[in-house]
């Protein structure tokens, strides 16, 4: 059976990996190459790279990282944060990264979806989309949920899987951060509306979220940042707990 | 030893690149016909989608090379299903090394399947000291239906060839340079024929 997969989410400021990171085993807990490969040894089925940084050498800095970690890593990974173009994604995939993700240049330009897809085939081309409710409605939001758009979530979700998209992640900003559990009853939604995979993603604090992002919510995967980061919980010990809930996983 | 990528403009070949770098050995990229039949292995890679990738091929004359090499050849992803007789991905017909039609997968499942799925039913020595049921990386929306020229199996929608062979010609649906080391040792067995 195809297993629900497991992936820590990096984010890349000039470089370096931020957010606090609590490896004690560590060399340099900001080297991204390092953490990928640890991540990778502990049984993550995939990494996401978001790129958060704001300089003009970004992008180069950017294909470097992705270069070193495709040298070093043997399982798939993706590359999100300011890609707006065609030449980007031809870039970033030929230096070795799988998918690359896009998030509000989708939502400017819509169509950069159907050519990232028809040139480079939907299976590497990931659309984000941050979410949160206002008046009961699900609506899109940019910069990192700090500005709305007239995007409802489901109809946006159905017309990026028209315009070719291969998977969505999708993040809740109301859940974002919180620990508290994953958007469960938008993700089932969400899964149930379109039918290319969709990656969970916000709020998760323990063991149990996951179970039920992918019992509850029908996720195809479930990516985090903080509770791999301090090791809030282990990957080894996150898989072996979803196949005692009998969630198809590989260990 | 000589280990030639073939080079038509197909999709992400740096990961082939770096996992043949990592089990100690070198490959060019080329479609240069004698470089590409002077190798002691050919890989050919793709991604993307069907019916482009085969028009690319026969722009460069691959697509009559290609079943005519008499080394050990391995098609990934895309580049198996353009080894078949024929894709339901724009209609292609394929270079017909192996005997089946691709098909797409139904609506009852996602597409694409993405992700890691089991590999079971291994045959040959392109599984050696592998076991059964080993998660392989994944990701594509047609697939080989099992047949005579099956080395392994993999369940999404239905019981689908993840790999197939036929004489010199080995063929894997999943990506052995993107499933972790037991992937990198499938390539190995690979490059050790």
């Amino acid at each position: 059976m195809l297993a629900k997969r497991i992936i820590p989410c990096l984010d890349i400021k000039n470089g370096r990996t931020v957010k606090g990171v609590n490896f004690v085993d560590l060399r340099d807990a900001g080297d991204p190459v390092e953490l990928a490969e640890i991540y990778s040894a502990e049984g993550a089925d995939e990494l996401v790279f978001l790129d958060i940084s704001a300089t003009e050498e970004r992008r180069k800095t950017l294909v470097n990282i992705v270069r070193s970690v495709a040298e070093k890593i043997n399982i798939p990974f993706t590359v999100g944060g300011g890609i707006s173009s065609v030449e980007d994604v031809d870039i970033l995939l030929n230096n070795g990264a799988d998918k690359v993700s896009i998030n509000s240049s989708a939502v400017k330009n819509p169509q950069l979806i159907n050519d990232l897809a028809q040139k480079f085939g939907s299976q590497c081309v990931v659309v984000a989309i941050d979410a949160k409710q206002i008046d009961g409605q699900w609506i899109v939001h940019l910069v990192g949920g700090k500005v709305p758009t007239e995007l409802n979530l489901f109809d946006w979700a159905v017309e990026v899987a028209e315009r070719g998209a291969g998977e969505i992640l999708f993040t809740s900003m109301d859940n974002d951060g919180t620990k508290n559990g994953f958007a469960n009853e938008a993700l089932a939604k969400l899964s149930e509306l379109v039918n290319i995979p969709i990656i969970a993603s916000g709020g998760a604090g323990n063991i149990q979220h996951f179970v039920d992002s992918f019992k509850e919510g029908k996720a195809d995967a479930a990516l985090a940042a903080s509770v791999f980061h301090f090791k809030e919980i282990e990957i080894k010990a996150l898989k072996q707990e979803l196949r005692n809930n009998n969630i198809e996983v590989r260990i | 030893m000589k280990i030639v990528i073939i080079n038509y403009g197909a999709g992400n070949i740096q990961s082939i690149m770096f996992a043949i770098e990592r089990l100690g050995f070198k490959a060019v990229l080329s479609n240069n016909p004698v470089e590409i039949k002077s190798a002691d292995k050919v890989i050919f890679p793709g991604v993307g989608e069907a019916s482009s990738a085969m028009t690319k091929l026969r722009e460069s004359g691959l697509d009559s090379l290609i079943p005519q090499l008499k080394q050990p050849v391995l098609g990934i992803c895309l580049g198996m299903q353009l080894m078949c007789n024929k894709t339901e991905e724009g209609n292609t017909k394929g270079l017909g090394i192996f005997n089946v039609d691709v098909l797409k997968f139904s609506n009852n499942v996602k597409v694409p399947q993405m992700g890691w799925n089991q590999i079971y039913d291994l045959k040959t020595d392109l599984f050696k000291d592998i076991s059964e049921n080993e998660f392989m990386y994944l990701v594509h929306s047609f697939y080989a239906p099992n047949c005579a020229e099956s080395i392994a199996t993999t369940n999404y929608d239905v019981e689908y060839a993840s790999a197939l062979q036929k004489d010199n010609f080995y063929g894997t649906q999943f990506h052995p340079e993107k499933s972790g080391d037991v992937g990198e040792k499938i390539l190995g067995n690979f490059l050790k024929m």
